[in-house]
């Protein structure tokens, strides 16, 4: 097996929260609270979850647009977590990133050809001429004519914005690219024209994507594994398929069930969550879904250790008696050798 | 079009404008389509595509003052909304016709609580002490499941999460007991999770008030979940209607089969290469006076010829006959 492109270790990004005339600090938000995943070259990571519950925080720490309290990202084998920004300059060539909205992500006052062109500068890369055919090829390749770069981002639909997004992401020729929400702004039309678009580049490229959304089915058609996120931490991670056969955790079932089907003669009984996702400020001491679900084990589960275990081959899921049936707990119990 | 007594809104020909400076551009342009009491019609397309506009006209809230109806009749409850005066259209709005808009934030006022805002929609449209509209406002809340609503009241909308937000512009307009509600994108917005209870709890209220919906929405899951009836609108027209198992089971025309075919659904294969639409809806002034969905697929031949014709093609289903869009 190829060693993976990406490694994250235990991962948490904090906000302080600062209160009083001096401004102590009295709190933190704990947006990213411990995760640790990996993407292997060439591969898909999905990761959903509710608004809230840590996904884009996790995108801009894993590119540096944010600093990690602590853990560690290894990128390509070297330790990317608290470089500075000079020296991460070579690995950003590696790692971009496409917006979930693409009319504030383009500057306005730059002619398409300048913002695909930006990356180039600001990496010295090419002569003036090199850099007009580069430019060129990029727009005919995410599907725009070339006589869009000299116009401006805004007198483009949300679709051909959204690829010019993904033609300054390419610009570079990265090896993992962090796509937040990049189709839920856009109709299903143009939906489908961008996915069809992303994965096409990955099959050419031999891209690595962590697909950031909201939309299961969306990320079940682009991802090959995918993680679920609830409140800062990630509760289920397996393959595509596995995730969505055979969800052992409480928290995707429901996020399963929510999602409407596209036959009026199946409305299925769904799973209604109560509430909302808790503040990542005071979070539950135990097991943040199972609090929110009023479970009556929830007592057991504060400073237990609900991290994943493998309840299957590759199929992770957090270890909380809340959130899996008794079996499954019965099993990760006998195996993790809990009491 | 008659008026028959089970509809309890009637659209016929409805035309709406917006004066630019490109000149008159018609956004809305002669839609008819009718609801049934208590049913809920389900109005569904891309953006651009003249379902708030629609939806806004029925109820006379259109952008002033370059919004403007231009002919046709919107009967409601057999009076024409359209030529009602601006006393008799606000008295309706919020009485009779409840609205709920996509952007709960929007929809509130950020500077007043929660309660004055819902208790205001009872001073409004009833004869009715302070205390008891207050009294009522809390009601409401209750109604629409938001837990100790005493306290929520006294709170302010950025005080609430979107999902409680979207409650409480429910509870709105459902507060003087609508006979129909219009529901502009209301789930949009929000995390499939809460789009399940906002959907659940809209369901649930309207079979025990037994109002009429029109949900206007881009989500075909979200049509198919809710919809009694499904109108497919293209370019500022009807291009499809059917009830909502014969429109997924059966659609007949091009842009609907486009519509249904782009979405992933959990069982396509994953990567597989999804159907899409090519191009995207013209700009309204550049608009065809023939098949606009021939127009977006560069069919110019067809694009020249007559307006087609919306006929019943089988009981119940409506679809504009365009040689090359209809495909049964």
């Amino acid at each position: 097996m190829t060693p993976p492109l990406l490694i994250c270790e235990d991962l948490r990004v904090h906000f302080p929260v600062r209160a009083g005339v001096l401004l102590r600090q009295t709190g933190a938000v704990r947006a990213v609270d411990g995760v640790s995943l990996d993407i292997a070259p060439g591969e898909t990571l999905g990761l959903v979850g509710e608004s809230g519950c840590g996904k884009s925080t996790l995108g801009k720490a894993i590119v540096r647009l944010l600093t990690p309290t602590s853990g560690t990202i290894l990128f390509n084998g070297s330790d990317i977590t608290r470089a500075s920004q000079r020296s991460l300059r070579p690995q950003r060539r590696d790692i971009q990133m496409i917006f979930q909205d693409p009319a504030e992500s383009l500057d306005p006052r730059m002619s398409v050809r300048a913002i695909i062109e930006e990356p180039y500068i600001i990496h010295g890369i090419g002569t003036r001429g090199q850099r007009v055919q580069w430019v060129n090829e990029l727009l005919d390749r995410v599907g725009l004519p070339a006589s869009s770069a000299e116009r401006y981002s805004f007198e483009f639909s949300g679709g051909q914005r959204q690829r010019i997004g993904i033609a300054r992401a390419l610009a570079l020729k990265p090896k993992l690219i962090i796509c937040d929400e990049p189709v839920s702004a856009l109709d299903v039309s143009v939906q489908s024209q961008i996915l069809n678009l992303l994965v096409e580049l990955q099959q050419d490229f031999g891209l690595s994507y962590l697909f950031i959304a909201h939309d299961l089915s969306v990320v079940k058609h682009v991802s090959d594994r995918v993680a679920v996120m609830y409140l800062g931490k990630i509760v289920e991670l397996a393959s595509a398929d596995a995730i969505y056969q055979n969800p052992r955790h409480a928290y995707t079932q429901a996020l399963l069930s929510a999602i409407p089907s596209h036959d009026p003669k199946e409305r299925r009984e769904k799973i209604l969550l109560e509430g909302d996702v808790p503040s990542p400020i005071d979070p539950p001491a135990g097991s943040a879904f199972g609090h929110r679900m009023n479970h009556p084990r929830y007592a057991e589960t504060i400073g237990m250790d609900l991290s994943l275990r493998e309840i299957s081959p590759q199929h992770w899921v957090a270890a909380d008696p809340c959130c899996v049936s008794a079996g499954d707990w019965e099993k990760l119990r006998s195996a993790a050798g809990i009491a | 079009m008659t008026s028959a007594p089970e509809n309890i809104l009637e659209v016929d020909q409805l035309i709406t404008s917006f004066e630019t400076d490109q000149g008159l551009l018609r956004a809305v342009d002669h839609v008819s389509f009718s609801v049934p009491a208590g049913k809920t019609v389900g109005i569904v397309g891309e953006s651009g595509c003249g379902k708030s506009v629609t939806a806004m006209s029925i109820v006379r809230l259109l952008p002033q003052p370059a919004g403007k109806i231009l002919g046709g009749h919107v009967y409601f409850k057999g009076h024409d909304l359209v030529r009602a005066t601006d006393a008799e259209i606000r008295k309706i709005r919020g009485g009779e016709i409840g609205v709920i808009f996509q952007e709960p934030m929007a929809a509130l006022n950020p500077v007043h609580r929660i309660g004055r805002q819902v208790a205001e929609v009872f001073r409004l449209h009833q004869k009715i002490s302070q205390k008891d509209a207050w009294a009522a406002a809390t009601e409401m809340l209750e109604l629409v499941r938001i837990p100790a609503p005493e306290k929520r009241m006294m709170d302010y909308p950025h005080h609430l999460s979107g999902g409680m937000r979207q409650r409480v512009v429910i509870a709105m307009a459902l507060a003087c007991r609508p006979s129909l509600l219009i529901a502009d994108e209301p789930t949009t917005a929000l995390d499939v999770t809460v789009q399940a209870q906002i959907l659940d709890l809209m369901g649930r209220l309207q079979s025990e008030m037994g109002m009429a919906t029109i949900l206007i929405t881009h989500d075909l899951g979200v049509i198919a979940e809710t919809c009694d009836e499904v109108v497919v609108m293209y370019a500022g027209r009807v291009v499809e209607q059917a009830s909502a198992e014969e429109l997924f089971s059966n659609p007949l025309h091009a842009y609907t089969k486009g519509l249904l075919h782009s979405i992933p659904t959990l069982d396509t294969p994953s990567k597989s290469r999804l159907n899409t639409i090519p191009g995207m809806v013209a700009a309204l002034a550049d608009l065809s006076h023939g098949c606009r969905f021939c127009q977006r697929m560069g069919r110019t031949a067809a694009v020249t010829r007559e307006r087609p014709r919306f006929s019943e093609v089988s009981p119940g289903h409506w679809v504009e006959i365009c040689p090359e869009c209809y495909q049964p």
